[in-house]
């Protein structure tokens, strides 16, 4: 009987190891991942760096002693597009989810399927804003690959300003409205204010999702191998250019992917590491 | 003497006139009255410039659906219920059947689920109840930041590093000993290709593991530690305290997490049209080459020669669509139930 009770125990201790080591394991093996992905990114990317990446054109195939210079402008101008449009509609419907809606059910369905449009397919979205804007103006446009962003950012700064403005003590609503202050003031002047710092977080993440976003901008924005600041004609855009590159049979085209890829993610990484520390800070100061 | 300002000092302003003398008071209520009439004004207009933008979260679901549908139509009328079954793609002759890019979309997303969700689950376990308490930020933050990789590097890498190295040395190794099992045999028989189904399989699973995990890790968190200390108490291990108390408490979460990293890999598009081919050839093989929905769209979008071609892919947008939102609708219900326990919504 006794043996059997220390067989048991022994089973039982070992399949607790076990567990415990495959559970070990499992976090190295996502964590290999990430290491080998930085660090291929990293080494190809610095050896294709150069400075002529930021001041030359994309080139021609084959693509040697180029840059990607109208790229970078491309993604700037269309992730400001985005950023200009998501942003304020993103705020003001996050303000109207924490402020307006907190017992409705329109809030509700509202806040459930921004969290749905949260993770919708990217390239879904890309297909509505071809057939919204590109169809009926009949050409590809920076104009159309910012609103595809736009919608990507939408929903992402909807949710942390919600969030963020939930946070806000409501002794701090009480008190302004105690002393007569409409509500768009205390909103605007008091609510936001003190939320500052997590709705830039919002931005910052959108940002960070938008700055590498590809399949939405292959048929709003489409490419383009020149300089372009119509903002009605087709643009080029790193991650659309990575994409073109990459896909190419030329070597010079490839360095040149490496070198964008290499930026773009160093970029994105900031910015999440950023809005990290934003988060950090406000999260201690609401404490 | 002078008497000290009262609180509200705006309305006492609006009591005076310019030389500092108090007006008569019938004008000063009316000025309060045009005053709040003013402030009631601003505040309508600004609740109805809110409610506007909350509506365009949903005008912008609807317009996604409803714009797919109508673009998709020409397809949907042209092949009716013959476009989910058959796998003739043909654009030269105007033939498409939506079979293969299906198929290749639900295989990829399925490998990658069965990669996924054990190792999110050794990751969440890890984070909660093994690593030591200084070790679990650093590696949390370590985790997360795969998903903010863009999904355009694990293309790239997966293309180029990846898939030659699955040629070199996993592809011959699964041909002949696992193509050579019985009825499952048929899944893992091909040429070392490197790209195909295992391979986009396999950079999904690395790309879902992030939200998974993160999931699990937070819904761990809100397991009461009373009920924990009571397991231990009673002489549980750590491993039967996460099976018979952790993960009973967080189910639906559990199964919402993974249907959200569902979600997000039936949608992912740069990663699988990297690696996956674009062939429009049914294969069962998984080291066969294939397509998926988002890849076929993404590869094929700018060049369709016809309109029933970029129908086509329109109406494989709606498809994708339709099925993401399922998914996920899915994911976020189960989520709820757990916060709804908690007290939190």
């Amino acid at each position: 009987m006794s043996g059997d009770n220390a067989w048991l125990y022994r089973r039982r201790r070992v399949n607790n190891a076990l567990a415990l080591v495959l559970a070990s394991l499992a976090t190295l093996f996502g964590l290999f991942w990430l290491v080998w992905i930085l660090w291929v990114t990293a080494s190809k990317g610095m050896s294709a760096l150069s400075p002529t990446l930021f001041t030359r054109l994309t080139p021609a195939p084959p693509g040697d002693g180029g840059g990607l210079a109208n790229a970078f402008y491309g993604s700037a101008v269309v992730s400001l597009i985005a950023l200009l449009i998501g942003t304020p509609v993103g705020i003001g419907a996050g303000v109207w989810l924490a402020e307006y809606a907190q017992r409705r059910a329109l809030g509700a369905v509202i806040r459930f399927l921004n969290d749905i449009l949260l993770s919708a397919p990217s390239i879904v979205l890309g297909l509505f804003v071809y057939s919204l804007v590109v169809k009926p103006l009949g050409h590809f446009s920076a104009l159309a690959g910012g609103l595809a962003l736009a919608l990507i950012v939408l929903p992402v700064v909807v949710r942390t300003t919600d969030e963020m403005l939930r946070l806000v003590p409501s002794t701090m609503r009480e008190a302004a409205l105690s002393l007569g202050v409409p509500q768009w003031k205390v909103i605007v002047q008091i609510l936001l204010r003190s939320a500052r710092a997590g709705v830039v977080t919002g931005i910052l993440l959108a940002l960070a999702r938008i700055t590498g976003e590809t399949a939405p901008l292959l048929f709003t924005a489409l490419n383009n191998q020149y300089w372009n600041s119509n903002l009605l004609k087709p643009i080029a855009t790193v991650p659309v250019v990575i994409f073109q590159f990459a896909m190419s049979p030329y070597d010079g085209w490839h360095a040149l992917a490496w070198a964008g890829a290499l930026v773009v993610t160093a970029f994105v990484l900031v910015l999440s590491l950023l809005s990290r520390l934003l988060l950090a800070r406000t999260k201690v100061t609401h404490d | 003497m002078t008497r000290p300002e009262p609180p509200i000092a705006k309305s006492e302003a609006v009591q005076r006139d310019a030389s500092g003398m108090p007006v008569p008071v019938s004008t000063g209520v009316m000025q309060a009255a045009a005053h709040h009439a003013r402030d009631a004004h601003n505040d309508v207009l600004f609740r109805t410039v809110l409610l506007a933008s909350a509506l365009l979260v949903l005008a912008a679901l609807l317009g996604t659906a409803g714009s797919t549908l109508w673009g998709g139509r020409l397809a949907f009328q042209t092949f009716g219920w013959s476009f989910l079954v058959s796998d003739h793609w043909d654009a030269v002759n105007g033939q498409f059947g939506a079979l293969v890019p299906i198929w290749g979309t639900l295989m990829t997303s399925v490998l990658a689920m069965l990669l996924a969700v054990p190792v999110s689950f050794g990751i969440a376990l890890f984070l909660t109840e093994v690593a030591p308490p200084w070790l679990r930020t650093p590696i949390a933050a370590a985790v997360e930041l795969l998903a903010g990789i863009p999904s355009i590097i694990y293309g790239m890498w997966g293309l180029f590093v990846l898939a030659p190295f699955l040629a070199d040395h996993a592809d011959a190794w699964i041909n002949d000993k696992l193509g050579t099992l019985p009825i499952v045999g048929r899944l893992f028989q091909g040429p070392p290709l490197g790209i195909g189904m295992l391979t986009a399989g396999l950079v999904l699973a690395i790309m879902v593991i992030p939200f998974i995990s993160s999931v699990m890790r937070e819904v761990f968190h809100t397991v009461p530690t009373r009920l924990k200390e009571s397991a231990y108490a009673l002489g549980s291990t750590t491993s039967e305290v996460v099976w018979n108390i952790v993960l009973p408490y967080t189910r639906s979460a559990v199964i919402g997490g993974i249907f959200l990293g569902l979600g997000r890999a039936l949608g992912e598009t740069m990663a699988v049209t990297f690696v996956l081919g674009n062939a429009h050839q049914f294969s069962e093989s998984l080291l066969m080459p294939s397509s998926s929905i988002a890849s076929v769209i993404a590869n094929e979008f700018t060049e369709a020669s016809s309109d029933l071609h970029r129908s086509t892919l329109i109406a494989l947008g709606f498809l994708l669509f339709c099925v993401t939102f399922v998914v996920l609708a899915i994911a976020k219900l189960l989520l709820l139930r757990l916060a709804r326990k908690e007290g939190n919504a």
